[in-house]
């Protein structure tokens, strides 16, 4: 008898379309039968060329090209944005236009955890989360609409604070979802914590150690996974987090399970943190008052011709920011954004590296990957959490 | 922060003293290092390993572009060091033609980060891997970021029904792009003379003497 041939390399091509790619990635999978050997992600297909459109705008038409990121947790972005200039500016933001701020990021948290968690399930083959989970997304996203005019991309955060300050009875009505948005947390849990299925498909997939953690320059619930309590909102604490009280979860074995329960444990406490940014926020302006950055209210300018004068100035040329460079980094969703800007001294920024936690974390999808069966690739590249605006920029 | 930074600062100083172009400075509260060109590997293994600095984590890797310098662009390192809670900036200067090493063994993220570099500035990285483009279109030539490259790029692509597939065609624009200089001439702009900006010129007495 002649022996059968052993060879059963192939590679196979999955996406750039494909439900469970979350986006337009092509991956080339090389495998060995079913075993991953090799995963070659080719990514690019959303670029659309940010950071050198930012470098042709002013500091102020640069904001919606955050939004249009990580369009899951827009505000997250334009966070990380205006630090980096406020940075540069030596502006400080007034307390309330802090806490609105922070109340944002961890509204687009829940939006972005939302997503994440539920798809998740999806990919390994849940259909019911996602219908629970975009319910809620959706009373978030009326809370976006009704801050900023828009349901996704807000363009809501300024340099020097906020667009505009938060009527009261939408203060109101964000607390009446943090009340209720525990519960809705404890109906996906069931349906998805002690699942059998959920967890056969989870449950010591996609291992990470701590060092490879550090190597691979992971950050977020990422990093978490592996057992370092690292966050940047209590390591390096911007806006008013010192002023909050809130745990972070860790995790113990690095896996995609792991992943998925302290996504749920960070939701619980993004709640909590928009409660105490409820009970907390104080009254008073929104904005800096340094009149060179910040546009002028709309009533002054009908009455006052340096207003008036103000504000045609800052919409056409915008403030000039002096030189130097900053980097400045958010506790996004996913992980840390970063903006690295330089400035000339001019009105545009000279050079903005926008610094994508997604785009790290896609980057040790194949490292990941390696090994496993052909099936956890829709697994961990679920449980990685990536968003292809942000991916490809 | 600003002593941990102080700090760091003065241990860097001491511990790379050779690799530094210039001591180590602190701007925005951010600590930033110059090193030559050849020395970035050791520099960033050292920054790694030392027991002191610990900065186990390469955040991110950008290209900058400064056309009118003779090495034209800056290679920006960040790193972060999570036990000491610091981040520090390392930058090398490099020409047009001449390689940074790669990174991609100390830190292997550092592989996509160049690869991106490498795509948006045309960059190289001598060492690395895979360094091929990573987010340009498959074919894509020319290097996005210079600064020398037009926002509205070269090609445009368009799906042709007769041919039943995608065809690139030089950019046409209906409209010109428009970049205004909103730059103000009032403050700053030394280079225009409006009517009149001539007289600020002369001091008090000769004007009394007039």
């Amino acid at each position: 008898m002649t022996a059968e041939p052993q060879e059963r390399n192939f590679s196979i091509n999955f996406g750039p379309q494909h439900p469970a790619a979350h986006g337009v990635l092509r991956l080339v999978l090389e495998l060995d039968g079913e075993i991953v050997t090799r995963l070659d992600p080719h990514i690019g297909l959303l670029h659309r060329g940010t950071e050198k459109l930012i470098e042709h705008k002013t500091y102020m038409q640069a904001m919606p090209y955050f939004d249009r990121l990580d369009y899951v947790a827009p505000m997250n972005q334009e966070h990380g944005f205006v630090l980096a200039a406020e940075k540069l500016l030596g502006l400080t933001v007034p307390p309330r236009g802090q806490y609105i701020r922070v109340l944002y990021d961890e509204i687009g948290r829940l939006l972005n955890h939302l997503l994440n968690v539920t798809t998740q399930a999806m990919d390994v083959g849940a259909l019911t989360p996602p219908l629970w989970g975009f319910e809620e997304r959706e009373k978030l996203m009326v809370f976006y609409e009704r801050a900023s005019g828009s349901r996704m991309h807000a363009n809501y955060v300024r340099v020097g604070g906020v667009h505009q300050d938060l009527p009261q009875a939408l203060l109101d009505d964000i607390w009446a979802f943090c009340e209720h948005f525990p519960s809705v947390l404890d109906d996906i849990e069931t349906l998805l914590t002690e699942n059998r299925i959920f967890k056969q498909r989870n449950v010591d997939i996609g291992i990470i150690s701590r060092a490879d953690a550090l190597a691979w320059g992971m950050s977020g619930v990422m990093l978490r996974s592996t057992g370092v309590a690292w966050d940047l909102r209590r390591a390096q604490p911007y806006a008013c987090y010192s002023d909050l009280e809130f745990q972070i979860p860790i995790g113990k074995n690095g896996d995609c399970y792991d992943r998925y329960l302290m996504r749920m444990a960070e939701m619980r406490q993004s709640t909590e943190i928009m409660k105490q940014c409820l009970k907390k926020m104080p009254k008073g302006e929104v904005n800096s008052t340094d009149g060179k950055v910040v546009p002028p209210k709309r009533g002054d300018m009908k009455r006052s011709m340096e207003a008036l004068i103000h504000h045609f100035k800052l919409y056409t040329e915008g403030f000039h920011v002096p030189a130097g460079e900053v980097y400045a980094a958010v506790e996004a969703p996913k992980g840390e954004f970063g903006v690295y800007l330089v400035s000339d001294g001019g009105n545009k920024p000279y050079r903005c590296k926008i610094r994508a936690p997604s785009f790290v974390h896609l980057e040790a999808l194949d490292f990941m990957c390696r090994g496993h069966m052909l099936a956890d690739v829709s697994a961990v590249l679920g449980s990685i959490d990536i968003v292809f605006g942000e991916v490809d920029r | 922060m600003t002593e941990t930074v102080q700090a760091i600062s003065e241990l860097v100083a001491s511990k790379l003293a050779s690799a530094l172009t210039e001591p180590p400075h602190i701007a925005y509260g951010e600590l930033n290092l110059i090193v030559s060109r050849g020395e970035i590997a050791r520099v960033l293994t050292i920054l790694r390993d030392d027991a002191e600095l610990q900065f186990s984590i390469l955040i991110d890797l950008a290209g900058v572009d400064y056309p009118k310098r003779a090495e034209r662009f800056d290679v920006v390192y960040h790193l972060l060091s999570i036990t000491k809670n610091v981040r520090i900036r390392v930058k090398l200067a490099v020409g047009e033609n001449q390689p940074a090493a790669s990174v991609a063994t100390i830190f292997p993220t550092a592989n996509w980060f160049e690869r991106e570099a490498f795509d948006m500035y045309g960059i190289l990285f001598s060492d690395h891997p895979d360094l091929r483009r990573i987010l340009t279109d498959y074919g894509f030539s020319g290097y996005p970021l210079r600064k020398d490259f037009p926002l509205t790029g070269y090609v445009e692509v368009r799906y042709d029904d007769e041919q039943k597939r995608v065809v690139y065609e030089p950019v046409k624009l209906v409209q010109e792009f428009r970049d205004f200089d909103f730059l103000s001439p009032w403050e700053g702009a030394q280079h225009i003379l409006l009517p009149g900006d001539e007289k600020a010129k002369v001091s008090a007495p000769d004007a009394a003497k007039k």
